[in-house]
C-alpha cells in the first residue's frame, strides 16, 4: 500500500503538467480555505476610491464601488470551490449508483434506467439548468450544486454501467455471488474500490464542468446570490458597471477570467497526470 | 442499412421526443401558481373585463390552467403540441411563441452550421497535418492552443472579443442578427449585413472548437496511417500527398463525422451564453431572455424545440455514418 502511495506520488512528480496542475490546485485550494481568514473583506460601497490602479494596499486595484479586486477573488474562490466540490461529489454518487444497478441488476431495470439516462444525455442540459435557475431560487452552493449535479450525472453512469458490464462477469465477483453476498456490498466493497481510479479522474472533470456552468448561470443573472463569486464578478464587470466600456474596470472583469482559466488549466493538467499516474497501461 | 434498423432507430427517437414533451410538461407545473393570477388581474384592468373572464381567456391562450387535474392538464398540454400550438408568450404579449421560434431559429442554425462546417474544415486538415508531421514543432503548438481554448469556457472569449473588437476597435456591432437599414431578403447587402453581425459570434465558436476537432482527428489519422493498406499503398510509391488526401483523411474523418451531431447538441446548449453575450436574437438569446423574466410559456417551448433539435440531429448522424460506413450495422447500436 504505502509502495503503490509512493510510487503514485513519484508519477505525478515526474509529469511535469500534472505537477504544475497539482500545485496550482493546492494553491486555489488554500486561498479557498485560509485567505477569508487572513484578511477581511470590506464590501461598503466608497465613491472616493473607485477604479484604483494596483498599489500595495490594493494588491488588483479597486473595483467600481471602491472595493478591493484582490479580496473578492479570495472570497469568491470559496464559493466557486465549494460548488465545484460538492457538485462533483454528488454528480459522483448519482453516477455510480445509477450506472452500478443499471450494469448490475441487467433486465428490465438496466432498460429503463438506460432509457431515462439517455433523455438526460439529450436533453441539452444548459437550458434546463437556466430554467431550474429561474423557478427555483438558489440561495446557497450546496442547492446550486445539487441542481447542477442533478443534469450532469448521465455519461458518467453510462460509462459506469459499461465498465461494470465487464467487471460483473470476473471471478472475484462470481464467488462474491455464490458465497451468497448482498447486491449493496458487492457493490460498495468489491466492485467501487475497482472503479476508484476512474471515478478519482471523474471527479476533477465533473468539478471543472460545474464550475463552468455554475459561472455561466451567474454571468446570465439567474443566481445572484453571491457578489464575490467570479462568475458573478464577470456578471457585475459585463452588465451593471461597464467595466467593458470603462478601460478603468478592465482588470476587475480579467482577474476573475483569468483566475477561471487557471482553475480550468489546472484540473485538465491534474486530472491528465491523474489517468497516467492511476492506469499503468497508459505510461510511455 | 436494413430498414427495420432504421426503423428501430427512428422509434427510439420519437420516444425520446415524448419523453422530452413530458420533462418540458412537469418542468412547467413547477410555475408559481401567482404568476398567473398576478397576469390575469393586469390583464382584467387593461381590457376591463372581470377578473374571472380575463382568467379564462389567459388559460386558453397559454394552453395552461393550474386549477385543473393534472391528467386534464397534460392532456390539453399534448393536444396543443400536436395542434403545433406552443401558446402565447407571457412578455412579448401577442405575440405567440411560435412566431418567436420562427423568428429565432434561422439565426441560431446559421451562426452553428456555418461555425460547425468552418471548424470541422480546419480542424481535420490541421489534425491531419499533426499526424503527417508528427516530429515538427505543430504538434506541441496546438496541443497547448487545445489545452488553452478548452480551459476558458467559450462564452468568456465571446466576452474578450466583445471587449477588443466591438468596443475598442469598434469594428464590429454590438448587438442584433443585420441592421435595419438593409432589406430582408435575398440580396447582396443583406447577406454581407447578416455576415458582418454574425462574425464574431461564429469566430468565438471556431476559435474554441478548432483545437478539439485537430486532436481527436490527429488521434484517428494516426490509427489509419498505422493500418496495412496505407504500409502497402507507401510501399508501392503512392506519393505522400496522395496519401494524406485519398487514403487517410478520408478514412480518419469517418468517425468525427458522428461527433458532428453531439457537437453540434453541445454547442446549441451552450449558445444562450453566447447569443445573450453578442445580444444575438436567436434561440439561446431568448431563453435568456425568458428565464431573466420568467416567461414560462416561452421556456417551455423554446426548451422543447431546442431537444427535438438535438434529437434530429442524434438521429441523422446515426443514419448518415451507417450510410457512409458499410461496416456499421444499426441493429447492433
Amino acid at each position: 500500500m504505502s509502495q503503490g502511495v509512493i510510487e503514485f506520488w513519484q508519477t505525478m512528480y515526474r509529469n511535469k503538467k500534472a505537477f504544475s496542475g497539482m500545485i496550482i490546485l493546492a494553491l486555489f485550494i488554500f486561498m479557498a480555505v485560509f485567505g477569508p481568514m487572513l484578511a477581511t473583506l470590506d464590501m461598503t460601497v466608497n465613491f472616493e476610491g473607485r477604479y484604483e490602479s494596483p498599489s500595495f494596499a490594493h494588491w488588483l486595484g479597486t473595483d467600481y464601488g471602491g472595493r478591493d479586486t484582490f479580496l473578492q477573488l479570495v472570497y469568491g474562490s470559496r464559493d466557486v470551490l465549494q460548488i465545484g466540490l460538492f457538485a462533483a461529489m454528488f454528480t459522483l454518487v448519482l453516477g455510480f449508483v445509477i450506472g452500478a444497478v443499471s450494469g448490475f441488476a441487467g433486465g428490465k431495470t438496466d432498460t429503463v434506467l438506460m432509457f431515462i439516462t439517455n433523455l438526460f444525455l439529450t436533453v441539452p442540459s444548459f437550458p434546463v439548468l437556466m430554467i431550474v435557475a429561474a423557478l427555483v431560487q438558489i440561495k446557497n452552493p450546496i442547492m446550486f450544486s445539487f441542481i447542477l449535479a442533478a443534469w450532469s450525472w448521465a455519461p458518467l453512469a453510462r460509462a459506469v454501467r459499461s465498465q461494470l458490464l465487464s467487471l460483473k462477469n470476473r471471478e472475484f465477483i462470481i464467488a462474491c455471488r455464490i458465497m451468497g453476498l448482498k447486491t449493496p456490498y458487492i457493490l460498495f466493497r468489491e466492485i467501487l474500490p475497482n472503479l476508484t481510479p476512474y471515478l478519482a479522474i471523474n471527479f476533477i472533470m465533473a468539478a471543472q464542468g460545474a464550475i463552468v456552468a455554475s459561472v455561466g448561470l451567474m454571468m446570465l443573472g439567474l443566481a445572484p446570490y453571491s457578489p464575490t463569486n467570479w462568475g458573478m464578478m464577470i456578471q457585475l464587470a459585463v452588465q451593471n458597471t461597464g467595466g467593458i466600456f470603462n478601460p478603468k474596470g478592465y482588470i476587475y472583469l480579467v482577474s476573475p477570467i483569468m483566475c477561471l482559466g487557471l482553475f480550468q488549466m489546472a484540473c485538465i493538467f491534474f486530472s491528465n497526470g491523474l489517468e497516467e499516474a492511476l492506469n499503468p497501461r497508459l505510461r510511455t | 442499412m436494413s430498414l427495420s434498423g432504421v426503423l428501430k432507430r427512428i422509434a427510439v427517437s420519437l420516444i425520446t421526443v415524448f419523453l422530452a414533451m413530458l420533462l418540458t410538461f412537469f418542468l412547467l407545473r413547477m410555475t408559481p401558481g401567482n404568476a398567473i393570477d398576478a397576469w390575469a388581474r393586469d390583464f382584467a384592468t387593461q381590457r376591463g373585463m372581470s377578473l374571472d373572464e380575463a382568467y379564462r381567456q389567459i388559460t386558453a391562450m397559454i394552453n395552461y390552467n393550474p386549477k385543473e387535474p393534472i391528467f386534464t392538464q397534460l392532456g390539453r398540454y399534448l393536444g396543443g403540441l400536436l395542434h403545433g400550438n406552443l401558446g402565447m408568450s407571457m412578455i412579448y404579449q401577442n405575440v405567440s411563441v411560435n412566431e418567436i421560434i420562427a423568428n429565432a431559429l434561422p439565426w441560431t442554425l446559421f451562426v452553428l452550421s456555418v461555425s460547425l462546417v468552418i471548424s470541422f474544415l480546419i480542424g481535420i486538415n490541421l489534425g491531419a497535418l499533426m499526424a503527417f508531421k508528427r516530429k515538427t514543432i505543430l504538434d506541441p503548438i496546438i496541443s497547448i492552443y487545445a489545452i488553452l481554448t478548452s480551459s476558458v469556457p467559450n462564452f468568456i472569449v465571446g466576452i474578450l472579443l466583445l471587449v477588443i473588437f466591438s468596443f475598442q476597435f469598434g469594428w464590429f456591432p454590438v448587438n442584433g442578427a443585420y441592421d435595419p437599414i438593409v432589406e430582408p431578403g435575398f440580396n447582396l447587402p443583406f447577406i454581407l449585413n447578416v455576415l458582418y453581425h454574425g462574425a464574431l459570434p461564429i469566430l468565438t465558436y471556431v476559435i474554441t472548437t478548432i483545437g478539439t476537432w485537430a486532436l481527436t482527428m490527429k488521434g484517428s489519422a494516426v490509427n489509419v496511417l498505422g493500418e496495412d493498406y496505407i504500409v502497402a499503398a507507401s510501399i508501392r510509391g503512392v506519393s505522400e500527398r496522395t496519401l494524406m488526401n485519398r487514403y487517410v483523411r478520408r478514412n480518419a474523418m469517418l468517425p468525427l463525422i458522428t461527433t458532428l451531431a453531439v457537437n453540434f447538441g453541445f454547442m446549441l446548449g451552450g449558445s444562450p451564453l453566447i447569443e445573450n453575450v453578442f445580444s444575438y436574437p436567436g434561440m439561446g438569446y431568448y431563453i435568456g431572455q425568458a428565464t431573466q423574466q420568467r416567461d414560462y410559456t416561452l421556456m417551455q417551448g423554446l426548451l422543447l424545440v431546442t431537444s427535438l433539435a438535438v434529437i434530429l440531429a442524434n438521429l441523422a448522424s446515426d443514419l448518415i455514418y451507417a450510410k457512409l460506413d458499410p461496416r456499421v450495422k444499426l441493429e447492433e447500436g
